[in-house]
């Protein structure tokens, strides 16, 4: 019985090539299908390897891969119903875009008039009609990457997988191609697995960012609450947006702790419900960059903010809607605070200036 | 000319000419001269003991195009090129595609490769000889098929025949299919097969759709060569038929033997415009130039 569900489960999935280290080391994910997953993380975390063994390019060592309540290990392909889109897309050259689309209709055994009609139907699709004559290398970047897509599609398979689709075009394209990917997967109702190292590409496009680092699942859930709700220092330091400060656990009270800094008076943190946060425990915490406001010395905090801590300006980007300005409020982290670009513009500091930067209480995030 | 080289200045052009120089140098003494003197001698009448009277006459191409022999010995020759071809083509595609695509560390691949041309540290005619211990009538392989009982006579065929010549061509050239089949076969990009998996290709289907047309610029080189060494050869037809086949060169070669220069030279001539003709007929099936730049 094959099932058309693509929902994907990874059970104590393990990779070694060289039988010494594991590139994917147990990882333990469930995929809901028709979702759009996106698997992030620097080169080397094994992402790529993971869609590979999805795919079915590469056997794991250990664990099982169940799709569709099927265990796929050990499948061709296109048994398993997966499709990949290859990253700088592995185009035939020798072959049309018409040509490149039907191709796995043609190793089917579909009559060729059969075939074409439907590389046709996927060619509009994509909206390449006009160049469905072509070789890949007459088309731009972003043609390439809808021949690809098409040619992955066309055998209409429960799950796509896409390895690094967007890292061959330039940035303005890359924001379209995003779009349209979105749209695709929307069209097909397939889940699409997603690999790739930028961030705002995995949260504009993903329902599931999975972040890796060194073969492991660092964190996995939706693309708000990777971002805003980072697990430890190094899922925030890779999504970003986050200040992550480092200290001591001075005082625990029912609701919220303080962390011994810089500060006079420390940084309360409120504590998270069931944490185990000792006085004494060396601790990371989270700000987000877009919640930290400035405030000249002398003047009043805005309402809810209870710590502050002087800081000089060391540099200010400009960056249309917002300002960026970095400070040195920790001695050794970067500490950014994202100003509105009116409220900025309202009281502009200067590189030296010192300022207290502030938060609202709440919004500090204790991390693992 | 194409019209915008008026426009290139003059240093430009220069500098052209200087880079093809040493090419100009190589090619005109040694090989557009000699053609040349072959051309001018097919026209001249000659005294039948090797005095050239210097002319123009048809008469030799007449002798040479109205004599039957020439048919006989062009079919026997192109005969020899085929087999030879199909061999070499078979085995040379093959064994680059073995290299490539199955050798797994490029390491070794390149050792087997190099292991290919060790045949080639050996000269011609040693290589040929090699095969008499083999082939010849008391050779192993006759010495082993009498042992095992599957012949009761010593098979003649093997050496001194048209076999033995096809099997020393095929011997001496399949290297010259897998150097360009391995060389066009190596650039393809592997994650084209992966994406042909993908796709549920089996392995014939990658073969037939991806891996042969994309090495067809190896395979029409590699049919050069051994086309027109195949076509311009005698030495081993003559070894290794025992004098009882002959190839269009060999003709000619009898021919100056017996100082009927002009006659040769007319049958170099008409070899020449027939290997221009086949040469030409492979590029226009496969165009290298474009292959090689994709």
């Amino acid at each position: 019985m094959k099932s058309d569900r693509g929902d994907i489960e990874l059970a104590g999935v393990c990779k070694s090539f060289d039988g010494v280290t594991n590139v994917v080391d147990g990882v333990n994910l469930r995929i809901a299908d028709g979702a759009y997953c996106c698997f992030i993380g620097p080169s080397g975390c094994g992402k790529t390897t993971i869609l590979r063994m999805i795919a079915g390019h590469e056997d794991p060592t250990a664990g099982e891969i169940v799709i569709g309540g099927q265990n796929v290990v050990g499948l061709a392909p296109v048994q398993r119903r997966t499709a990949m889109m290859f990253q700088s897309y592995a185009l035939f050259p020798h072959l049309t875009v018409r040509e490149n689309i039907a191709f796995a209709l043609r190793v089917r055994g579909m009559p060729k008039r059969d075939r074409l009609r439907a590389a046709d139907a996927m060619i509009e699709k994509v909206r390449l009609t006009q160049f469905a004559g072509r070789l890949p290398a007459q088309l731009s970047g972003g043609q390439q990457q809808r021949v690809a897509l098409a040619r992955a599609a066309i055998t209409e398979p429960r799950v796509l997988l896409l390895d690094e689709p967007l890292s061959a075009l330039d940035e303005q394209l890359r924001v379209q191609m995003r779009q349209e990917l979105r749209r695709m997967q929307q069209e097909l109702g397939i889940t699409f697995i997603h690999v790739t190292h930028t961030q705002l590409e995995a949260i504009a496009l993903a329902d599931l960012v999975v972040v890796m680092e060194q073969g492991r699942i660092k964190q996995a859930g939706a693309a708000r609450e990777v971002y805003a709700h980072p697990y430890d220092r190094y899922v925030a330091e890779f999504m970003g947006g986050q200040n992550v400060l480092s200290g001591r656990v001075e005082k625990v009270n029912g609701t919220s702790f303080t962390l011994a800094q810089a500060a006079p008076a420390g940084i309360e943190v409120p504590l998270k419900a069931r944490s185990s946060i000792k006085v004494g425990d060396k601790i990371d915490i989270a700000v987000r960059r877009d919640d930290v406001a400035l405030v000249r010395p002398g003047k009043e905090l805005p309402p809810g903010c209870s710590t502050s801590l002087p800081s000089r300006v060391l540099a200010i980007e400009y960056q249309g809607y917002f300002v960026k300005v970095m400070l040195d409020t920790v001695p050794d982290d970067g500490f950014v605070a994202y100003v509105p670009e009116k409220t900025f513009f309202a009281d502009p500091f200067t590189v030296g200036d010192v300022v207290m930067a502030t938060w609202a209480t709440g919004s500090a995030l204790p991390l693992a | 000319m194409q019209p915008s080289s008026a426009q290139t200045p003059p240093r430009a052009n220069l500098a052209g000419w200087l880079y093809v120089s040493p090419l100009v140098i190589v090619l005109v003494p040694f090989f557009v001269a000699p053609i040349l003197v072959v051309l001018v001698a097919s026209f001249f009448a000659t005294d039948g003991f090797g005095g050239l009277t210097p002319g123009f006459t048809l008469a030799s191409y007449v002798e040479v195009l109205h004599s039957a022999l020439t048919l006989k010995l062009y079919l026997a020759t192109i005969k020899f090129t085929v087999l030879t071809w199909t061999f070499t083509l078979f085995i040379g595609f093959f064994v680059a595609y073995f290299l490539v695509f199955h050798v797994r560390s490029q390491l070794l691949a390149i050792g087997l490769f190099l292991l290919c041309t060790v045949p080639f540290w050996t000269s011609n005619i040693i290589r040929m000889i090699s095969w008499i211990p083999l082939l010849g009538k008391e050779g192993l392989i006759n010495q082993a098929l009498l042992g095992t009982g599957a012949i009761g006579q010593p098979l003649e065929v093997l050496l001194f025949s048209d076999l033995a010549v096809v099997i020393a061509y095929v011997h001496q050239l399949t290297i010259f299919m897998i150097v360009p089949i391995f060389n066009s076969m190596a650039r393809i990009d592997k994650k084209l097969i992966e994406a042909a998996i993908d796709t549920g290709a089996s392995r014939f289907d990658i073969l037939r759709l991806i891996v042969v047309p994309m090495s067809k610029s190896g395979i029409a080189l590699g049919t050069i060569f051994v086309v027109s060494i195949v076509m311009g050869d005698f030495f081993v037809v003559k070894v290794m038929s025992g004098g009882g086949s002959a190839s269009v060169v060999s003709a000619f070669y009898e021919d100056v033997g017996v100082l009927q220069y002009p006659t040769a030279a007319a049958s170099a001539v008409l070899l020449t415009l027939v290997l221009v003709a086949v040469v030409s007929l492979i590029l226009r099936t496969v165009d290298i130039r474009q292959e090689i730049a994709r």
